[in-house]
Formats: structure tokens, C-alpha cells, sequence
């Protein structure tokens, strides 16, 4: 699978679940409704550079906190196609890989990558290329794949359930 | 074949014929558990997929907590669909009222035992490591596929051993044991682990400070971090749970990721400076910052034992003119026993306000929230930007004791020196 997109940048380590959506606005369960409070406690002009398919790259330890699933749900809305980053907290992570969202570790794309900049994934060879730069992602657990190419665990439980 | 305790219990709960740290397997839930912010995107989730039953009724538990009770009409929906959800798919439900902070009240409750698995909609379903269970957060989607069919994807986690060794300090306690591990690791330094507790220093903890040890596994990254099956742990079962459980320990030959020990007796009470949980240091080196409120609750900390300890300080004084008090009782359980005791009447008196078991302010829900420029010290587990309020708020966290003592001096002191 190829994912494309391009690049907006969310610098710095240990960005918090808490300031990429904040827990007031956790009493909403409708997608559309989450959309407008994405990265409002990081920094609400960013919802500018979304639109489109984007690749959201990003420092260590991005998404720490919170099992919100309503962060990776509202970037998955805004068109944003893949995140690649240092590293992902673990609730985090596995919220983007249950959504379909695919989600890959590449330090040196992260230090690559410049604002605006094409990003392509191929999940088959785990190669990201960044204007025309060429750079090889850490390994994906066959799992997780299966789970990407599946459309996430929604899919997976639909035909879990269709097969039963 | 040497195991951890994590590695026994996942074992016990798939199956897969081996399981070693990074594996995948699907894990098998004795429970499931959600809220009213996890809960009502979960249903749509498992609507989406078709399910039109949950695998078992008898392990799915929906708690009223975070918005509750209602400050708000779309608050007011939320609490709503979430008690009709319950009823109609017939799954057991604590309302407004009636039970309190999720964490606090399921261990109140007797649903967590040693050796289990829980699945929570709630990063702080670690918190039930304190009674031996692997207890992990997850999100809404997985809570859907937990509540179809009983399961969950897990990586299986490595562990991180940290042993506390030692006889504690006065005016220490469990908050300060587990800030002490986030500053030695790192907010990220438990990813892909199970933090285990061990020692004497561990064993002679309370099941009250244990569930404020496990509670902020999370906040350095863990799956979860649970205590060994011990007597303790035995004792506060007794009477509270008809499931039946066997005591595990990680083989002594077992590996593990990393081995961290905290010697106690030289351990002071800590803060957790904002803006994040790593941000640790000791109490004596920051005396004499501003603080316009004082929370004590959440979790995990608005237990029996933080309600003793905030009580120990205020008995017979004020709290400062500058500054507010907030004490939120975990439990509907704990609320009454604190009354009967006494505790409730002395916060009022100290002039403190006194509220209803909810998360609130703990996660910026409501119930004390921060205005540009204020200072809190909280018994809480995260101080993220913005976590209690606006993002120009300073959230710090320490024990109940530390935050006590805030509250009568208006700033940040050692408890011990405004003790009577």
C-alpha cells in the first residue's frame, strides 16, 4: 500500500493527548463535531495547514496521556492520511492502528522533512520518500498491517462477526 | 521457562502457545469497562461493526463519572445514552449517585482481582495493578471489539521491576513513590512495559497508596504496573468479591527490561512541576510559590487514606484567604465514611468545598476549573498544559499531605511545617 501526503509539521517530544484535544470538549461523540478543537491547546492555527491528504510528522513520544480516541479520530476527518514520527505513546499509537490510520516510526524523515514537503509510504518495502530523498522506516508488526489493510478494527470486527 | 508475572497472566488469557515481549496475541477480558466520555464513541463504533450483543453482559461495566453530574445540556445527553445503552444491552451500570470514580469504585466493588485482565476506556485503568490485575487503557474502538467479543490486540509488553526498599519518611506516600519512578525513567521510559512493584518498601503499602502507585503507571508510558498477590491485597478482598484468584509472582530468573530501585528512606515528597508528569522535584526546593487552589481527589486519590491525611493537616485551622480548596471523595462509599468520620465537617469548617464523587476538574470536565495565571496544586495525575482549565494555568502535582498543607499556607510548604 502507498499513502501520500503532505507533510505538516508538529514540533517537539511528549506532545500530550491533553493539548491536541482538551477534555472539555470530550463530552462529544460526533466526528464532525471534534474537528474544530484539533491541536487547540498545542496551537489552533495548524487546523490552517490541514485539508487534503496530509502526513502529520511529528518528535518522540507524540500522543502521551489520555486513550481519547477523539485526537486520531479528528485527524483522520481533517484528511490526514499517516503520521510519522521519532516514537508514539502506546494508547495512541494503537488508537491510529484500530482507526486505519497508519502510523510509522522514521527519525531521520522527521529530521528531513520540511513543511509542505510530498511525503510517499510504501508499507510493503517500509521506504518513505521526502522530495525525492529516500529513507527506511522501522519495522511494522505483520499485525498492524493486516489491521491497515483491513480499514481497521471496525472492518476487522464487521467481518469477524459476518464470518461467526 | 522463567516468566514475569505480566508474560503468566497474558498467557493465562490467550491462546497463543508462547507468549515473549513483542509478540502480538489476542487477549481475553475479564472485564470491560467504560465511561461516559469513552463509552457513547465506543457504541457507535459498535454499531458500525454490526454487533448487536456484547459477548457477555456479566463482564461489562459502564460508570457515570466524568461529566457528572451534568453542567452542561450536551453533558446531560451524554449521561443519558450512556444509562440507556446499559440498560438496554443489560450490562451492570453505576449512575449518577450511585457509585462514583471509576477506578476507586470497581476495586471498591470487588470486580478486580489478582491475575485478571481488564479492559478500560480509560487511560488509568492501569490503577487496578494495585490489586494484582493487568488493568490497560485503551481507546474507544478497541473498547467496541472488547465489548463484541471479549478481546483485545496486545503487544506483549517486557518489564520494568522497581523495587522500594527501605522504611518511608514522614509525610510521604504513594504518589511520591510512583513520581519517583516517572523522574528516574522518563514519561516515556515505560513504553512497551509492565512496571511490577516489588520489596518490603512495596509490600508495606496500604491498598489506598498502592492504587496511586499503579495509577500513574501510565504517565511514564506503561501498558500498567501492578503489585504481586500479597496478604494485603488478600485482606481488602475478603468479603468484597465472590471471583476466585491465584497468587503469581514473576519467576525469580524471569527477565527484565530494566531494574529500578527506590531506597525510601531517603525519598522526600515530591512535585510534579508543570507541565508534565516527569517534572519532578522535591518539595523542600520549591517552598514559596503561590498556589490559588488546592484539589484533592481523582482516581485514585480520593481515597479513606488522602482524606485522613488532608484532615491530619487542616484539623483546627483555615485554609488560607488566597487560596481555595477542593476535596472530591472517589466513591459514594467513601463519601459516607468520611462523613461518619467526621472528615466532611472539618473541610467545610477549614472552609473547603466539598463535592460530589466526579473527575471534574481532574481532567478539566468541570467542578474547579483554572482561570489564566493560577496556580493549583492537585492530588491528581497529569498537569498538561491546559489539563485543569486554561492553558495559561499551572498545574502541579503532589500528595495529599503537600497539597494540604498548600491550602492552609496560601503556597507551597512542607507539610511538616505547618503540622500541628
Amino acid at each position: 500500500m502507498i499513502v501520500e501526503g503532505r507533510a505538516v509539521l508538529v514540533r517537539g517530544d511528549n506532545i500530550d493527548t491533553d493539548v491536541l484535544y482538551p477534555g472539555a470538549q470530550l463530552n462529544i461523540d460526533e466526528v464532525e463535531e471534534m474537528k474544530p478543537y484539533l491541536f487547540e491547546g498545542l496551537d489552533p492555527s495548524l487546523r490552517d495547514e490541514l485539508g487534503g491528504d496530509t502526513v502529520l510528522v511529528v518528535d518522540e513520544n507524540f500522543g502521551a496521556g489520555s486513550s481519547r480516541e477523539h485526537v486520531p479520530l479528528a485527524m483522520r476527518a481533517w484528511g490526514i492520511r499517516c503520521l510519522v514520527g521519532k516514537s508514539f505513546a502506546r494508547i495512541f499509537y494503537r488508537n491510529c492502528i484500530n482507526l486505519g490510520l497508519l502510523v510509522v516510526t522514521c527519525p531521520e524523515v522527521v529530521d528531513a522533512a520540511t513543511s509542505g514537503a510530498m511525503l510517499s509510504i510504501d508499507t510493503e518495502t517500509r521506504e518513505i520518500e521526502v522530495d525525492g530523498r529516500r529513507f527506511q522506516a522501522h519495522p511494522i508488526a505483520p499485525f498492524v498491517l493486516e489491521m491497515i489493510s483491513a480499514g481497521g478494527l471496525v472492518a476487522w470486527g464487521e467481518r469477524r462477526l459476518a464470518n461467526s | 521457562m522463567a516468566r514475569t508475572l505480566a508474560e503468566k497472566i497474558l498467557l493465562a488469557h490467550t491462546d497463543a502457545d508462547d507468549v515473549r515481549p513483542g509478540d502480538v496475541v489476542m487477549v481475553r477480558c475479564d472485564l470491560v469497562m467504560a465511561n461516559d466520555a469513552s463509552g457513547p464513541v465506543a457504541f457507535r463504533q459498535l454499531e458500525e461493526m454490526g454487533a448487536k450483543e456484547v459477548f457477555d453482559p456479566a463482564k461489562v461495566v459502564m460508570v457515570s463519572d466524568h461529566f457528572s453530574p451534568a453542567s452542561s445540556v450536551r453533558s446531560a445527553d451524554m449521561l443519558k445514552r450512556l444509562k440507556a445503552w446499559s440498560e438496554s444491552y443489560g450490562v451492570t451500570f453505576y449512575g449518577q449517585g450511585r457509585g462514583g470514580i471509576e477506578h476507586t469504585l470497581l476495586c471498591e466493588e470487588g470486580w478486580i482481582v489478582p491475575g485478571s485482565v481488564v479492559a478500560g476506556g480509560d487511560s488509568h485503568t492501569c490503577t487496578y495493578g494495585a490489586l494484582g490485575a493487568f488493568g490497560t487503557g485503551l481507546g474507544s474502538t478497541d473498547i467496541a471489539a472488547c465489548l463484541a467479543f471479549g478481546e483485545f490486540w496486545q503487544v506483549v509488553p517486557g518489564t520494568i521491576q522497581v523495587e522500594y526498599t527501605g522504611e518511608r519518611q514522614p509525610f510521604v506516600a504513594g504518589k511520591d513513590l510512583i513520581l519517583a519512578v516517572i523522574a528516574e525513567i522518563g514519561v516515556a521510559g515505560g513504553t512497551n512495559t509492565a512496571l511490577e512493584f516489588v520489596g518490603e518498601g512495596a509490600e508495606a503499602l496500604s491498598i489506598d497508596e498502592r492504587l496511586a502507585v499503579s495509577n500513574m503507571a501510565v504517565e511514564a508510558g506503561a501498558e500498567t504496573g501492578f503489585f504481586p498477590a500479597d496478604d494485603k491485597i488478600s485482606e481488602y478482598l475478603a468479603g468484597r468479591t465472590s471471583r476466585t484468584w491465584e497468587a503469581e509472582r514473576s519467576d525469580p530468573d524471569a527477565e527484565f527490561v530494566r531494574q529500578v530501585h527506590i531506597d525510601l528512606s531517603r525519598l522526600p515528597p515530591l512535585i510534579a512541576m508543570p507541565h508534565s508528569p516527569g517534572n519532578v522535584s522535591a518539595v523542600a526546593d520549591i517552598v514559596g510559590r503561590k498556589i490559588d487552589q488546592v484539589y484533592i481527589g481523582n482516581c485514585a486519590n480520593g481515597t479513606m487514606t488522602d482524606l485522613r491525611q488532608v484532615a491530619e493537616i487542616w484539623a483546627g485551622q483555615r485554609i488560607h484567604n488566597d487560596c481555595r480548596a477542593i476535596v472530591v471523595p472517589a466513591t459514594q462509599k467513601i463519601y459516607r465514611e468520611a462523613m461518619a468520620e467526621g472528615l466532611l465537617d472539618l473541610f467545610v469548617e477549614a472552609g473547603a468545598i466539598v463535592s460530589t464523587p466526579t473527575c471534574g476538574a481532574c481532567f478539566g470536565g468541570g467542578m474547579g476549573l483554572l482561570g489564566p495565571g493560577e496556580t493549583v496544586i492537585a492530588t491528581t495525575n497529569r498537569n498538561f498544559r491546559g489539563r485543569m482549565g486554561s492553558g495559561e494555568a499551572e498545574v502541579h502535582l503532589a500528595n495529599a499531605y503537600v497539597a494540604a498543607a498548600a491550602a492552609l499556607a496560601g503556597e507551597i510548604v512542607h507539610p511538616g511545617d505547618v503540622a500541628r
